[in-house]
This record gives structure tokens, sequence and C-alpha cells, in this order.
């Protein structure tokens, strides 16, 4: 009995540890991206340069929602702080673009700091009421001192502000990798960061956060070191869009960026590494491909109904899979991080 | 509404054999093309098929990864064989979708027209329009998708300029010229680049700085502003305060309103007693509010009121609440109702993108047009078909020396191609410049008082973009 038991022990062991395959999966999803550029047509590796950015915000979005529970309405402010702190520097302390990012990140670490203190003496939904009314008043910032900021309309990052490292980033390669670079480090970071004993005691403060208080952990230090890490990851995205978009305006700092991270973690997957991936890519395609078929048979008059399109697939998901994408792979592979 | 860069990469050999085929070619088929020209069939705001669209929504986006991946599948096949394919970017969704759709209806019938003219060179337009929910995030996809997947010659209608300010970079990354009809000073203020042009309608700067001889010998010379507290607003403030006291009058106060105000009526005593002239130019679903209310502050005795269409456009002015606008200024950049002397070209245009006299659609009276900016839709293909022509364009490769054509146009005379009026083009500062119109309204409808010069809305050059390279 004892040797049939072990034989069957030995027949269900993986051949690569949890932590090998979840390397591995890194790797192979960063080489792809990687391959894509050269495989994809190039409306769609323009395309996943712009996602790969907008990805690395849902990632900031995730280490929050997905891996500590903290529901927040307020990454947008995150994103504007680093794309404002990058942009304006640019524009008014005529430093390098080097410098100017430096500063897009210090931006948006102070932004964090700032408001995980202020925030984090709420919890739940007020958490979540007060990291909005956070990103609206940076909203109202922005607009309030346009003579700086061209309020709404925002302002171009010209071409000769964009060369970093002698690297061009308005040319299409040079954006794309650059973008799979700052992708492929918020990954690996995450992924490093899910595992260790840090990233684990977020999750123990998510399933139970008085369990974990019992347990000694310091529930607000690592809420408020979550916080920051979220907040300057998507204030990194914020920079890299005005890096490699040439572009800042309000429209980032606006609710619906707040709105959008959270989209994107829900259908790829919350507490997933990759789930932020999936979720982007699938929510950007799903707009542009309903947009696609509304113009394909609708009218002029009728074409916006994409959106109604766009908005059943969501609410059919919701429906059927409610645990995202990646949620939904890892109910087979138990070991996806 | 309110919005320059490039590179140059043609190869001259096969540029200049592409050129004498195209030629030759276009010689020996052009009467029968102008013969399929006559037909609608040609004049679509698609060109996806519903096979393709079907196609590419059931093989979901791995597939749609794997279809593309032939290398040339969207690269430029022989232009001139192929209809001029011009990117529409409008806003049907967002804030912007009143005026969307009405951009939406003039575009379709200015190219019905253009096309039973005998389209472009010979060739058709092909309208490939596209939702950007009146977003700069979305705008600068659509134009990456006119340039990368459609292979569009150009893109064209941008109105809201957050929209303009977010495409343009990629508009210019992407060598494709971008028409914006926005009426921003964006332009012509050298922040762009040298792919953007407004060569349909003018800029806000222009309008303003012409409204100011006309309220300082009209209205009075002491004027209280209330403006939105966003950079619409700021254009407004620094334009017009700036010509008007270049017209000997005073600015008592400036008030300004933030973008998420719901009622106003705290605002205004902050106007001050002495006001001859109250200057607005709220926009936005409070604008009725705005005012409902000033008329309940003021009451019968109220001092001149000017004000800027924008306000107003797509809003019937018979709605409740209006009824204090009667004997107050509006500027109209193209006068809602029908004059009494009505050009034939605003005539001709009118019937075409379907207003009828009071500036509603004609099958809906209710539908209330944007008639003060539609025109800019009409007005910029007629450009871009003149710029074509001049140009002898036959495809992408041609888009510089398309941009060098536009920027060589001067005089606009009023005309079926410009309804709206005789224009200036100045090249330099990719800027069109022309006249603006006052009008007042009178027993509910908007009556044409005054018609600036077009030499009231010239400013110096802030940019000349001929001197960037492309």
């Amino acid at each position: 009995m004892s040797s049939l038991a072990d034989s069957s022990a030995g027949l269900h062991k993986p051949l690569l540890s949890q932590g090998i395959r979840s390397i591995l999966l890194h790797v192979l999803i960063v080489v792809l991206l990687f391959l894509l550029y050269f495989a994809l047509p190039v409306y769609h590796s323009g395309n996943l340069a712009r996602i790969l950015v907008l990805a690395v915000f849902a990632m900031g979005y995730n280490v929050l929602f997905g891996y500590t529970g903290l529901l927040s309405l307020g990454h947008a402010l995150f994103f504007a702080s680093g794309m404002y702190g990058f942009g304006l520097a640019i524009q008014f302390l005529d430093v390098l673009p080097g410098a100017a990012i430096f500063i897009g990140l210090l931006s948006a670490v102070a932004v964090s700091v700032v408001v995980g203190v202020l925030a984090l003496r709420t919890t739940g939904v007020a958490f979540m009421i007060v990291t909005l009314m956070f990103a609206q008043a940076g909203y109202l910032t922005v607009l309030l001192f346009g003579e700086y900021t061209r309020g709404d309309e925002g302002f171009n990052i010209h071409r000769s502000d964009r060369v970093l490292f002698g690297f061009d980033l308005s040319q299409a390669t040079n954006r794309y990798f650059c973008a799979l670079i700052l992708f492929a480090i918020c990954l690996f970071l995450i992924a490093w960061l899910v595992h260790s004993r840090f990233g684990k005691t977020l999750v123990a403060i998510r399933e139970n956060e008085e369990r974990a208080r019992m347990l000694g952990y310091d529930i607000q230090r690592h809420k408020l070191i979550a916080v920051i890490i979220s907040g300057t990851l998507s204030g990194a995205a914020g920079v890299a869009y005005a890096l490699l978009f040439g572009y800042a305006g309000a429209s980032f700092a606006a609710v619906q960026y707040s709105i959008l991270p959270l989209l994107y973690v829900l259908l790829g997957g919350a507490g997933t590494t990759i789930g932020p991936l999936i979720g982007t890519v699938f929510m950007f395609y799903l707009i542009d491909l309903s947009s696609d078929f509304a113009s394909a048979y609708l009218s002029s008059e009728f074409a916006s109904a994409y959106m109604l399109i766009a908005g059943i697939v969501l609410i059919l998901l919701t429906m059927f899979a409610p645990q995202g994408f990646a949620g939904l792979l890892r109910s087979k592979y138990k070991w996806l991080p | 509404m309110a919005v320059g860069r490039a590179q140059r990469g043609v190869i001259e050999d096969s540029f200049l054999r592409a050129s004498l085929l195209d030629f030759a070619w276009l010689s020996a088929s052009t009467a029968g093309r102008n013969q399929t020209l006559m037909t609608d069939k040609i004049i679509t705001s698609s060109n996806i098929s519903r096979r393709t669209a079907l196609k590419t929504l059931g093989a979901g986006a791995g597939a749609l990864a794997l279809a593309g991946t032939m290398p040339g599948m969207i690269g430029c096949a022989n232009a001139s064989d192929e209809p001029i394919k011009i990117g529409f970017q409008v806003h049907r969704t967002g804030i912007g979708a009143a005026y969307g759709r009405w951009y939406d209806r003039t575009t379709e019938a200015v190219v019905k027209r253009i096309n039973s003219e005998g389209g472009i060179n010979g060739r058709p337009i092909e309208i490939i329009a596209e939702d950007d929910g009146t977003d700069p995030k979305r705008g600068a996809e659509v134009v990456e998708k006119f340039a990368n997947k459609h292979n569009c010659d150009i893109a064209f209608g941008t109105l809201f300029s957050h929209v303009v300010y977010g495409s343009a970079p990629r508009a210019g990354e992407l060598a494709i010229p971008y028409f914006v009809v926005s009426e921003g000073h964006h332009v012509a203020s050298g922040k762009l680049n040298r792919y953007t042009l407004q060569p349909g309608i003018t800029d806000v700067k222009s309008q303003v700085e012409a409204m100011a001889p006309f309220i300082a010998e009209n209205l009075g010379k002491k004027v209280t502003m209330i403006f939105p507290d966003f950079a619409f607003g700021h254009d407004h403030r620094d334009y017009f305060s700036a010509a008007f006291e270049a017209q000997g009058g005073q600015i008592l106060e400036k008030i300004a309103i933030p973008p998420t105000e719901t009622s106003f009526s705290k605002y205004f005593p902050k106007i001050p007693r002495d006001t001859e002239v109250i200057y607005h130019v709220m926009v936005g679903p409070a604008v009725l509010t705005f005012v409902k209310e000033l008329g309940e502050f003021f009451g019968p005795s109220r001092p001149e009121i000017f004000g800027f269409i924008d306000s107003l456009e797509a809003v019937d002015l018979a709605s409740p609440g209006l009824e204090f606008l009667e004997g107050t200024y509006f500027w109209e950049g193209n006068p809602r109702y029908a004059q009494a002397e009505q050009s034939e070209f605003d005539k001709v245009y009118r019937e075409a993108v379907g207003v009828d006299e009071n500036g509603a659609s004609v099958s809906d009276a209710k539908d209330v047009s944007t008639y003060a900016h539609m025109f800019g839709c009409w007005e910029t293909l007629y450009v871009v078909k003149a710029g074509m022509e001049a140009a002898n364009y036959q495809g992408p490769k041609d888009r510089q020396k398309l941009i060098e054509a536009v920027e060589a146009m001067t005089d606009m005379p009023h005309s079926f191609e410009h309804p709206q009026g005789a224009k200036v083009f100045n090249g330099k500062t990719h800027q069109t410049f022309g006249h603006q119109y006052i009008s007042k309204v009178t027993e509910g409808k908007l009556m044409l008082a005054h018609t600036t010069s077009i030499e009231d809305t010239l400013y110096e050059d802030e940019v000349d973009y001929t001197k960037m390279s492309f």
C-alpha cells in the first residue's frame, strides 16, 4: 500500500516547481512580446506599444486591488502625476528627458505617499470615496493651473524632447521596445513581489486583515507601501505615455482613467500577474473591433452603438467569468501566479 | 475646439516612375471611371466589409494577430486605381457628440457633391469614419488606424482641441496630413507640426479679436467677462481682453466658472454695477441653467449681452428659459437662420446638408444643427480637393506635395466651395482667416447685424511651418 501511494504521489508531482514555472511563464511572455513586434502588422504593433504602457498602469492598480484588496477609484491621479511631472519638467525646467523621467517618477511617489497616509485612515467604501475625491481634486488642480498645464487641452511634448540615450522614442521600433522594457521590468518586479514575504503578507491582509494583524503584521505599514508601489507603477505608466506618445492632458486625470485600470484588472483577472496584460489587450480590441463591426453594419447615425456592443460583452463576461480570464486559467492551472 | 513636424522619406526615382505610370493609366481610364463616380455606391462610411468585420470578430484577438502577419499586407497598393481614402475622426460619443453628428452629415453631403463632380483627380473620395469618443487617447489611436490599418491618404475632421492636441503628434510621426476643423488657436500658435493644417475654419483668436471693435462701438466700453475656467474660456479671456483694451475699452471683471459647476447664481453678484456689456462663452449642458439664472438675476433691466453661439450650438433658441436672450448678440461662424440676403452658395450648401431655414434638420425641426461650425468640414474637403489636384496627388507618397500645395494657397473666394464666405489662407501658419458674423436675437431668431471684414480677423504670425522639415 505504501509503495502504491508513493507511486501515485509521484505520478502527480510536477516536473517543474511552481517557482520555475512562474519564471518560465513570465520570460515566455516577454519573449513572445519581443517576437510579436516583428510578426505583427505595423498597426497592431503600434497598438501593442500603447497596450503595454496601459498594462503597466493596470499592473500598478493590481498591486493594490488584486493583491492587497484595496479598491481605489483614484489611480488617474497617480498616472497624471507621472505624466505631468515629466511633461511640466520638460516644458518649464529645461531638463533632459532622463531627468524629467526621474521628476515624473518622484512626483508619483510623493503623491502616493500623501494619498496613502491620508486615505488609509479609512477602509472599505470610504477608502474608495476618499481616493476618488483625491483624484478629482487632482483633476481640478490641473485645470486650475491651466496657465502652465494648458488645462483640458493639454500640450505636446516635441520629438526633440523624446530622445532618450540617443534613441528617438517617436520612432515606432524605439517606442515599442521602450514600452516592452518598462513592461518587462514591472512584470518581473511584481512576479518577484508576490512571491516575496512582503507580497504574501499583502495577500494575507486581503484574505483576512484581522487575522494578519493578530499574527503581528503591521497592517498600516504594509498597506502604505502597497499604495506607494501601486502609485509609482501607475505614475511610471503616465511618464511613459507622455514620453512615447508626446501628449499630456487633463483627460488622463479624469475619473474615467481611474475606472479603466479597474476594468482591465477585473477582466484580466485580479490578483494574477498576467491578468492586467490580458485585460488591457481584451478591452483595447473590444472597443476597436466593435467599432469596426458597427461601421460595417450600421449607418453613421447609429454607428456609436458599438459602445452598446462593448457594454453587452462586458456584462456577459462579468456574469460568466467573474474571476477574469487569468482567473479562469488559474482554476485549471493552480500554479499560475 | 481649439490645435507641429515630420520626416521626408520619398525615393525620388521610384516616385517618378510611379507618377508616369499613373499618368498613363489615368489618361486611358478617366472617362470610364467618371461614370462610376456618378453613382452613390462609392460614397461609403467605411471600407470594412461585413464579411471582414465578422471574420475579424469571430477570429478574436489571437487570430487577428496572426491574420495580418504577412509583410506588406497593408502596404500601399497601386494608389491611382483606388479611391482617395479620407480618415474622418468624428466625435460620435462623448462631449462632442452633437457636433460630431452634424460634422458627419456635412461630410457625407460634401463627399457626395465632390464625387458627383468627378471626385479628386478623377478618383472618388471614400470616407472612413471612426469615433474618437471626444477623447485624446482614442483620437491618437484613430489616427494610427487611419495611417497604418486603412492606409488613408489623409486624416480629417477633428473638432475638440484636446483631441487635436492628443492626435497631432502621431499624425506628424506617421507623416499623414491632418486637416482639423477645430477653430482652436493651436495650429496657428505653432504648437503642433507641419502635418497639421486648419484651412476650412477660422481660429478662436481671430474670431474673438474681430468682435472687439463691434462691441466697443455699438454695445459699450465696460465689459464683464463670464467664461468657463478651462483652456477654451482662457483663450477668450486673454485674446478678447487685449483686443478690447486696444479699442479703448475696459474689462471690469473676469469671472471664471469651474467646469463642474451646475448653478451660477452665486457668481452673478460679482458683476460690477457699472457693467455695460456682459461677454459670455459658457458651454456644456449647464448653459440653459446659466441663461435662465442670468435672466432671473437681472430681470427686465439688463446690460447689453454678447455671447458666442458655441454656447447654444445644437440648442433650439425656443427652449424654455432662453426668452431672456431676446435682444442680445451672438457671434456666429455662419448664420444659423437663412437671412433675407442669403447667398446662392449658402442656399445650395444648406439644402445639401439637410438644414432648413431655421437651422434645424429638414427631417426633424427639433434636431438643431451646429451651423456655425459644420461648414468647416465642407470647406476643408474642397481645400483638400484643390490641394490634391494642384499637387497631382497620386498616393501617400505625395503627402508632402499635398501639404506644400495647400501652403501655397492664399485667396479662397466666396463660392460653392466656400459657402460661409471668402477666406484668406496663411500658408506659414497653416490657418485660414475669414469673415465673422454677429447676429441679434430678434423675435426668437438670430438675425444678422454685422459682418466683419477679413482684415479685422488678422494678427501677427506666430510660426512659420514652411520652414520646418517634414
